[in-house]
């Protein structure tokens, strides 16, 4: 039975795309068929962190139109190809989403993937809320900074009131995904800790990945963090996290990049 | 900095955090699909005590605290001692 996955949180910057792409891959990894959709018509960009950019032809919203197959828009990874990407549309308005069209694509999409994957762009608007509409799992992507923790807790408001399942009287199933955590400062009293984020947004804690160089080495390429360099804290924290979206229970830690004394001397390698 | 200063220095995490609190408690009585839904009960729990006993609109205090799990409300009507009653059956 096929998932749809929405990963959002009404602010922007915060890692969603970053977060689509490492959870795409890891779940990938384990053998999950997995498509990552671009929902940010007008701002593409989950094709470019995912090393795609030179491949798209089609559009989600040429696909949603009809003036394309969606065979020929999907694009599938070059690394893994239980992988693909559904791009969004750089010139097309976000109107062009309907609802209809949305729910015609998903529908296609379940027959052949396991996982799918909604990257959602930043705000509340048609985007946004078309990404999340026919969501069954929502990840709420948060950093420990207080105008994310308050765009998130409104973004979870709309999930239980806006999203099919909620209208229907179900309840989507949330999941918060802290992003650029830093322990240290959290442990100075310079940032909000993971129980402070917890206790005011009260949804469940998918996992916690550490600020990290890894993340942005891993852009700079055009390779999810969790396919660059698995073994990298931020790597292991998306693998653990996928983990626990699949059901297992895993011990919450954060973990971290190890530096040896060679590595602190000569820490500043080129990706 | 000095060294006194680096050691008075206030700590900024938990500030952020209950800025948050106060703000969300707020927000989410808004945003949470009727328009303020604390201000409309205080509305209609103070036409129901007024027709027994006559209350101020400031001696009703309504507060409504969301958890994910429960979510509580308070209400707290003061009513005015023996001396001031002025039944109004």
């Amino acid at each position: 039975m096929a998932k749809v996955l929405v990963v959002t949180s009404g602010k922007g910057g915060v890692g969603k795309t970053t977060s689509s792409a490492a959870l795409g891959a890891a779940l990938a990894h384990g053998g999950e068929k997995v498509v990552v959709i671009d929902f940010d018509v007008g701002l593409r960009n989950l094709d470019l962190v995912m090393g795609a950019e030179r491949r798209v032809v089609f559009d989600l919203i040429n696909v949603v139109q009809g003036d394309a197959k969606l065979n020929q828009a999907l694009i599938r990874d070059k690394r893994m190809e239980n992988l693909s990407l559904l791009p969004a549309s750089q010139t097309r308005d976000k109107d062009a989403l309907t609802e209809e069209g949305v729910a015609r694509v998903l529908n296609e999409l379940r027959e052949k993937f396991d996982w799918i994957i909604c990257d959602s762009p930043a705000g509340i608007e048609r985007g946004a809320t078309m990404a999340m509409r026919h969501a069954d799992v929502a990840v709420v992507v948060t950093n420990p900074e207080v105008s994310s923790v308050r765009d998130s807790d409104r973004i979870i408001g709309l999930l239980d009131s806006k999203t099919e399942l909620a209208e229907k009287g179900g309840r989507i199933e949330k999941h918060l995904l802290l992003t650029r955590y830093d322990p240290a400062r959290a442990e100075r009293g310079e940032m909000l800790k993971v129980d402070d984020v917890l206790e005011i947004l009260s949804i469940p804690l998918i996992g916690i990945i550490p600020e990290s160089e890894e993340v942005l080495r891993a852009s700079n390429v055009g390779s999810p963090v969790t396919l660059n360099n698995p073994a990298s804290a931020p790597g292991r924290a998306y693998f653990d996290a996928v983990r626990r979206l699949k059901g297992e229970t895993v011990e919450l830690t954060i973990p971290t990049d190890k530096k040896g004394l060679f590595g602190k001397l000569f820490g500043r390698r080129a990706a | 900095m000095n060294l006194l200063s680096f050691f008075n220095r206030r700590t900024s995490a938990p500030v952020a955090r209950e800025r948050l609190q106060i703000l969300l408690a707020h927000e989410r009585g808004i945003v949470g699909g009727k328009p303020d839904l604390v201000a409309q009960l205080r509305e209609e729990i103070l036409a129901v005590v007024r027709r027994h006993v006559m209350v101020e609109q400031d001696n009703v205090q309504v507060k409504m605290n969301r958890d994910s799990d429960i979510s509580t409300l308070e209400i707290e009507i003061e009513i005015p001692g023996p001396g001031q009653v002025a039944a109004s059956a």
